[in-house]
Parts: structure tokens; C-alpha cells; sequence
């Protein structure tokens, strides 16, 4: 196989050059600044880190450097410069020559990225074969060669599988892999691994710097994740409010961070809640097996017990069984065996025969708040019908507890009369904590309640929980798959995979060596605040596998 | 540890739309739509200013029979008695078009409206059970929509008797099977929402979920759909009525108008106005036909969601 060097175009050493970028995003009928005049620069084989909270600007940017300005946006003023071509002044046809070949793009979702009805192959080649950069013939073994490189599975038959047949990790490598294709100078990664779980995370963003320094490539990597960016980049560029805060080389930013707000990036990892043993159990799970059809099981054997007033946290990859454990409780989905104790009395195992104050008792709050909330309610309505529903309020006594709920989560009443689609992330998980809190219930279920949020919000809302738990005392059920949350937040620890509980203790004998297997591995996938970090993982990987 | 101070969970960036009045809404969206949609809305507020001040628009009744069959624009004396002629039996061709418009749209109303309650609440039971019942509705369903159904209409109508009453119910309960397939599949998208998941978890019954969590998430389809098939119903009326086991005389009807008049259709190489009395009623349901269809496509258009009103 022939690999291209990547030394065409000048023999200068610069190859993106943006300077003073103003970009401007048009809603509610009128232009708002989204990028407020921005420089960035990357050399050859450079990887640079671009990280901020949403809203930040940072993947406007990232598509900005490929003179690209989404449906809604348009680049106002500035120059972006790419390898001797001004992308501005640039025709439609000159940068569709060069989108796809000299420059890619990795998009955060795969899934939502790839055909389903194309064969994984087919699509890695297409943008090769479209610029006339090689034959099908070639183009199909050098994808193989790339899959090999970027460790996945049976290189020389996984592109003959469509994109449902594999895994998000995978596919998010198939997609390097597509993107990698026609060697490309310059590779955008918009928040290639956020979807993934830290035990996936971990292969992908390894095969990920393996390819980019095998072919010299160079890159701009977007995330809100701060110890994901300083395994990958060279340099880090900090943006907040479409401006940028701080700019510098990974290891002096990690080492000696400049500006507040860098410094606060990494807080929720500093966030942590003394752990406080109890013996008065509110919630006993035991000998839980469940399965949605007859031969797969899904909880093998589970068994928890939940103390009143803490928190317990139930960490494992996706497909432990975790979501389903919560499933049982809610009575959603009855368990093929075994029973929940419940204040001392036994829980009816499906949600049919509970009791409206038993289905008070227990809440939950979801992943998703987008989907979890109904776009077609206003926020009073959305917190102010459990409050009606359990409780038989009147119309005036509603209004006030709702109110008094939203001052509670520190939002107030000019939030009353807002639509769903009208909250920021942070705000709208919020108002699911509200809703849950309407209730009164005694248990909150948490599922994965912080992993679609950045690591600001993501703080306050943790914060906000701890808070609501020392007034309150309700207890928590927290189910996530990341150690910093767990850390942050529990008092007990359950384990799980493959739907077996492998450990469940306190949260500093979890933590604390000895693991068992699977805990260890778990742990150590974990990304550190440390550039070396990754290259110490792949050290000590051999003996955990 | 400044840091606390400076986050406030109300600081957070969000789109905050303008609350604008529903009347402004309204106006910004009129004053966007196509002239397809203008002309389509404008000829179904005509037919419906007719359809509702029939008796007063119209110079004669529905019934009312002359001696003489007449001729459109027949000059007796410099004036002419019936703008559009008589029938073949003497009555006034223009007062029938205007009462048909009446009959024909009201019952095409009714029918459509009866469907969608039929079609539309078994279709989100079906959605939200997904069991037995489910799969008992669905086969039904396929079952019904396998027979031809204006074949079937006209079976159940000869054996039930031509009334209007049970030519309403007929069409609706065949029309609902379409309705039913659509609320359906798209209450289906809606139900796995974890808002739903969430009412559930709340026990919240069955008629809340379907009324106020999944009715309002899938209106625009359903609304676009109510228009086509309002559309279909008074075709479907029309053509029951030509056949003759529609809407009965001398009750006058656009589908039967056609049938009477179209006996004339041969003698045209006398006389081309002889077309008229079948080409009025015809061209009427053409028109309205259209016009909705205008009104419809651009409804969809507009909750297809390529760029919301803002």
C-alpha cells in the first residue's frame, strides 16, 4: 500500500490560520455573535484541543476552519486560511474539493452519521473514490489497513457489516477510519467520544492518537472534556461566550492554569461528599433476576440494599444491567424472581398493582431532560401536576408551591410560562429534579442524571442534589457510568456487569484496592488530569485485559 | 473557590423565544404562505360562506319545481328566469348548487370529524397498549382495509338503507381504518418518550396520557391528514351519490347533480350549454378538491419543521 506523504502545498509550516473570526447565528429574528473574533493556528501534524461549555462556540469554530458555516450561521468578518487557500474568498466548488480530502470531519454521534442501509466499507471509501484519489480496488485495502490500525475487530471482514451490526465504540473508529481515508492534512474531531462509556472511551481515543501521529495528521479535537483533550492535543485552546480564554501548551495549562475559569473546568473532580455510613435500610433489593424474553437475561441474581438518606451509586458500562436494575424498581419491568422490600413492606413487583402512594414514594429523574419533559408544557404545568396529582391542591396553592420548588432548584418565577425547548441543558434537568421533588418522594432514581451535561453544569446540578439531600433527606439510587460523579456524590457503591453485582460496599472500600477484575479495569479507564496519563494506561493495560 | 459565586444555574445561556399572541403568529404565517395557499384558503372561505347562508343566497329552493325545463342564459323577453337553467324535472340548477354545497360539504364534515374520533382514539390506545389489544385492532383494521371500499360502502349502504345517518356512519367507520393506521404509527414515535414513561411512573391513567402527553406532540400530521381526507369523504360522498345510494332526492347533492345531467352530455353537438347542468356540480367538487389540497400542502410544509416560524 502507498501512503501519500502529507507534504503537498507550500513547504511552509503553517497550515490553518484564522484571524479575528466574527461569526453570527441568526434566531428569534435577529443576529446574535456566536464566535466574537477569534485566532487560531495549527501547524502540520499539530493537535489542538478545543474545550468549553456548550454554547461556547467551540464546534461553530471547528466547522469555521473548514469555511463552513452551518444552516443559521454565517461567517461575518475575518480571514481563515487553510494550506495557502483563503476559504473565505473560496468558491463553493474550490472548498468542495478540498471538504472530504484535505479536510474531514468526525461527528459526535456515529450512529446518527452513518447510512444504515450501506455497508460500513462502502461508506469509509466513498470520499475517496468521489475526489478520484484512488481506485475502488485501492481504496477498499488501504480501508482495511486503516481498521487494523485502529484496532478493530476482524479488519478484513468489518466493513461488510452494516452500521447496525456494531458497537457505538467501533462504529465511532469506522468513522476515523472513513475520515482518515483520503489522508487528509487536517481532521476536525467534534466531541468524537462523549457518547461512549469510559471503558470504550479509553480503546477509541487510543486508536484515535495512534493513527493521527502514524500519518502525521493534523488536528483540532472539540470536547467539554478536559482530561479527554490532554491525552490528545498538543496545545489547548480554551473558549468561553464565543471568546477565547486562554490558549497554551497542554502540559503548562494542566500544570499552571492562568484564567478562574480554566481552573474551574475541572471542579466537578474536585467535588466530593464525605461518605456517611448507615444501617437503616429503606430499600432492600434481593435475588432480583429479570429478562425481556424468555432465554436472555438481563439481572442475574441482583441484590441491593439502598440505606435512608444516602446515596448509592450503581457504576458499569452500558448493557450492565444498571438502567434495568431501575426498571424492576419502578415496576415498569416485573421481575422473573426475587422481591423489593420497600420501608418494610413488600412492593408489588409490577407498577399496575402499586399504590398511587407508593408510585409517590419512589421518582425518577432521566438522562435525557430534553425527552423527558413534554415539548407541549410549560414549566408550571410540567412541576404543577404531580402536585395536583398526589397531593389535590388547589389552583392558588399550586402556583405558590411551584414557586417555592423552583426557588429550591435556583431558578424563580420568570421560568413559570417557559417551554422545554426554552432552558438551557442545565436548567431543564432542573425542572426533572423539581417534578421528582413535587412529589415528596422518599427515593430518587437518578439515571445517568449528569452525562449529558457539561462539567460546570454538571457540578451545579451534583451540588444542587447534595444540597436538596442534607434538607431533605431523601435518599438517591444514582446510576452513572462515570467514577468522577461517583466520587462526587455517593455513599455506597454497587458494581455492576454483564448483569451481575461484582461489588457493592462503602464508597472508600470500593474504591480502595484490592478490585476484583472488572473494577479495576473500570477504574483505570478512568482519564486523569495528566498528559501522560493514556501512555501509563497502555502500560499496565496488558496486565488488567 | 470563587468559582460558586460566579455559576448561577439562571445565568445559563438559553433560547428564549418572544412571546408572541397567537393572533400575531397567525399573521406572520399568513403573510408568508404561498399563493397556492392563499387561493386555496380563500375558495374554502367562499364554499363555506355559501355552504352557511344556502337559504339566503340561494333565488329558489332546493325542491322547487317549475313547469319548464329550461336552458342556461335563456333570454325570455331580455330577462332570464334561472341563471344556470332547470333540470331535467324543471327545478332552478343555481339554487341546487348552492343547497349541494350545503348538503355535500356538511356530511363530508361530519363524516371526517366522526372518523377521526373513531380512527384517532383507537389508534393511540392501540399505540400506548401495544399488546393483544393491539394486535386485535391492527388485524381488524387490515381486514377491513382489504375489502375495496367503495365496493364495501355500497354493499353496507344496500343493506342498510340509503339514510343519511347511516351513510355518515358507513364512510366513518371505513375512513377511520386510514386515521387509525396514521395516529398510530406516529403516536408510536411519542410513546417511548420518557415524558410518557414518566406520566406512567406518576399512574397516570389511560385518557391523560392520550389527551394531554401524546395528542398534542403529533397534531400537525393529524391535522394535515384531516384535510386530505376530508377531501376523499366528499369524493367518496360524490361518488356513492352518482351511483345513486348517496345522499337521496330531492335532497340536492353535487355527486347525483352530476348523474342527472349527465343524460344530456349527448346532445351537445346541439347545443354545448347542455353540458352545463353535469359540468357545474363537477367542476364544484373539482375546485374545492384542489383548494383544500393547496391549503393542506402547505400546512405541511410548514410543521414538516424545515424552518420553524421562530
Amino acid at each position: 500500500m502507498k501512503i501519500k506523504s502529507n507534504s503537498r502545498g507550500s513547504n511552509d509550516d503553517l497550515l490553518l490560520e484564522m484571524r479575528n473570526v466574527h461569526i453570527d447565528g441568526f434566531s428569534d429574528e435577529q443576529w446574535h455573535p456566536i464566535i466574537k473574533g477569534v485566532d487560531l493556528t495549527l501547524k502540520r501534524g499539530e493537535v489542538l484541543g478545543l474545550i468549553g461549555e456548550s454554547g461556547a462556540g467551540k464546534s461553530t469554530l471547528g466547522k469555521a476552519a473548514m469555511g463552513y458555516a452551518q444552516p443559521g450561521c454565517s461567517i461575518k468578518s475575518g480571514s481563515i486560511v487553510f494550506d495557502g487557500l483563503d476559504l473565505l474568498a473560496a468558491s463553493e466548488s474550490e472548498k468542495m474539493a478540498i471538504w472530504g480530502s484535505r479536510i474531514a470531519y468526525v461527528a459526535q454521534s456515529a450512529a446518527a452519521s452513518f447510512n444504515p442501509a450501506h455497508r460500513l466499507i462502502d461508506q469509509t471509501i466513498e470520499a475517496t473514490i468521489g475526489h478520484a484519489e484512488a481506485t475502488v480496488k485501492e481504496a477498499r485495502v488501504d480501508a482495511v489497513e486503516l481498521y487494523s490500525t485502529l484496532s478493530l475487530p476482524d479488519p478484513g471482514t468489518i466493513g461488510e457489516r452494516y452500521p447496525h451490526q456494531v458497537s457505538g465504540g467501533q462504529l465511532q473508529r469506522v468513522m476515523t477510519a472513513m475520515a482518515m481515508s483520503p489522508r487528509p492534512d487536517l481532521i476536525i474531531f467534534d466531541e468524537p467520544t462523549t457518547a461512549l462509556d469510559v471503558t470504550t472511551q479509553v480503546e477509541v481515543l487510543l486508536s484515535m492518537r495512534s493513527i493521527v501521529e502514524h500519518f502525521n495528521t493534523a488536528a483540532i479535537y472539540i470536547t467539554h472534556d478536559l482530561a479527554v483533550v490532554a491525552q490528545m492535543a498538543d496545545r489547548i485552546k480554551v473558549l468561553r461566550y464565543g471568546e477565547e480564554v486562554e490558549d497554551a501548551e497542554t502540559k503548562s495549562m494542566l500544570s499552571s492554569p492562568k484564567e478562574d475559569y480554566t481552573k474551574s473546568l475541572w471542579s466537578v473532580r474536585s467535588l466530593e461528599k464525605p461518605e456517611d455510613p448507615s444501617d437503616d435500610i429503606i430499600l432492600d433489593i434481593k435475588n432480583i433476576d429479570a429478562a425481556y424474553s424468555r432465554s436472555v437475561k438481563v439481572l442475574k441474581n441482583v441484590s441491593i440494599k439502598v440505606p435512608r438518606g444516602r446515596t448509592v451509586s450503581i457504576v458499569g458500562e452500558s448493557g450492565s444491567g444498571k438502567s434495568t436494575a431501575a426498571r424492576v424498581l419502578t415496576g415498569l419491568m416485573p421481575p422473573v424472581t426475587g422481591s423489593i422490600t420497600f420501608n418494610g413492606e413488600t412492593l408489588p413487583p409490577s407498577i399496575k398493582d402499586r399504590s398511587k402512594d407508593q408510585l409517590r414514594r419512589i421518582q425518577m429523574i432521566y438522562q435525557m431532560a430534553d425527552t423527558a419533559m413534554n415539548p407541549k408544557q410549560t414549566v408550571s404545568e410540567i412541576i404543577g401536576r404531580p402536585l395536583k396529582f398526589y397531593h389535590n391542591i388547589s389552583a392558588v396553592e399550586e402556583e405558590r408551591r411551584v414557586i417555592e420548588l423552583l426557588k429550591m432548584i435556583e431558578l424563580d418565577e420568570t421560568f413559570l410560562d417557559r417551554l422545554p425547548s426554552e432552558l438551557s441543558g442545565g436548567q431543564k434537568q432542573r425542572i426533572c429534579i423539581a417534578r421528582a421533588l413535587a412529589a415528596e418522594p422518599e427515593v430518587i432514581i437518578c439515571d445517568e442524571v449528569t452525562s449529558a451535561l457539561d462539567q460546570i453544569v454538571q457540578e451545579g446540578i451534583l451540588t444542587l442534589l447534595l444540597k436538596l439531600q442534607k434538607e431533605l433527606g431523601v435518599t438517591y439510587l444514582f446510576i452513572t457510568h462515570d467514577i468522577a460523579v461517583v466520587k462526587a456524590i455517593s455513599d455506597e457503591i454497587v458494581v455492576m456487569y454483564q448483569g451481575e453485582v461484582i461489588e457493592q460496599g462503602l464508597k472508600s472500600e470500593v474504591l480502595q484496592p484490592p478490585h476484583p477484575d472488572y473494577t479495576q479495569r473500570l477504574l483505570a479507564s478512568v482519564p486523569e488530569m495528566d498528559a501522560t496519563w493514556l501512555d501509563r494506561f497502555v502500560k499496565t493495560r496488558t496486565d488488567i485485559v | 473557590m470563587n468559582k460558586q459565586t460566579k455559576y448561577s444555574a439562571t445565568g445559563e445561556a438559553a433560547n428564549v423565544r418572544l412571546r408572541r399572541s397567537r393572533w400575531s403568529r397567525i399573521k406572520t404565517a399568513l403573510g408568508r404562505a404561498p399563493i397556492s395557499a392563499w387561493f386555496g384558503m380563500i375558495v374554502v372561505a367562499c364554499y363555506a360562506v355559501v355552504a352557511i347562508f344556502a337559504p339566503l343566497l340561494a333565488p329558489y329552493g332546493e325542491a322547487e319545481i317549475f313547469v319548464k325545463a329550461d336552458l342556461p342564459w335563456a333570454w325570455h323577453g331580455g330577462e332570464s328566469k334561472f341563471f344556470f337553467g332547470t333540470d331535467q324535472i324543471g327545478r332552478d340548477t343555481l339554487s341546487r348548487l348552492i343547497y349541494g354545497a350545503r348538503n355535500t360539504i356538511g356530511i363530508a364534515l361530519v363524516t371526517t370529524c366522526l372518523s377521526f374520533l373513531i380512527g384517532g382514539s383507537l389508534g393511540l390506545i392501540a399505540a400506548i397498549n401495544r399488546s393483544w389489544l393491539d394486535q386485535l385492532l391492527s388485524r381488524g383494521v387490515d381486514v377491513l382495509m382489504s375489502i375495496p371500499s367503495l365496493i364495501f360502502a355500497l354493499m353496507l349502504l344496500s343493506i342498510a338503507g340509503s339514510s343519511i345517518p347511516s351513510l355518515i356512519l358507513i364512510i366513518a367507520v371505513l375512513d377511520s381504518t386510514r386515521v387509525f393506521r396514521l395516529t398510530r404509527s406516529v403516536a408510536i414515535n411519542v410513546v417511548i418518550m420518557d415524558y410518557v414513561e414518566a406520566a406512567t411512573l406518576r399512574g397516570e391513567g389511560l385518557g391523560w396520557i392520550m389527551r394531554r402527553e401524546i395528542l398534542p406532540n403529533i397534531m400537525p400530521p393529524l391535522v394535515a391528514e384531516f384535510g386530505l381526507r376530508f377531501s376523499f369523504v366528499f369524493l367518496t360522498i360524490a361518488s356513492l351519490s352518482f351511483l345513486g345510494l348517496g345522499i337521496q332526492p330531492p335532497t340536492a347533492d353535487w355527486g347525483s347533480m352530476v348523474r342527472d345531467g349527465s343524460r344530456f352530455i349527448q346532445f351537445v353537438a346541439f347545443d354545448w350549454k347542455l353540458a352545463l347542468p353535469s359540468l357545474l356540480p363537477a367542476g364544484a367538487v373539482a375546485l374545492l378538491t384542489v383548494a383544500v389540497n393547496f391549503v393542506v400542502d402547505w400546512f405541511l410544509h410548514k410543521t414538516s419543521g424545515l424552518r420553524d416560524e421562530n
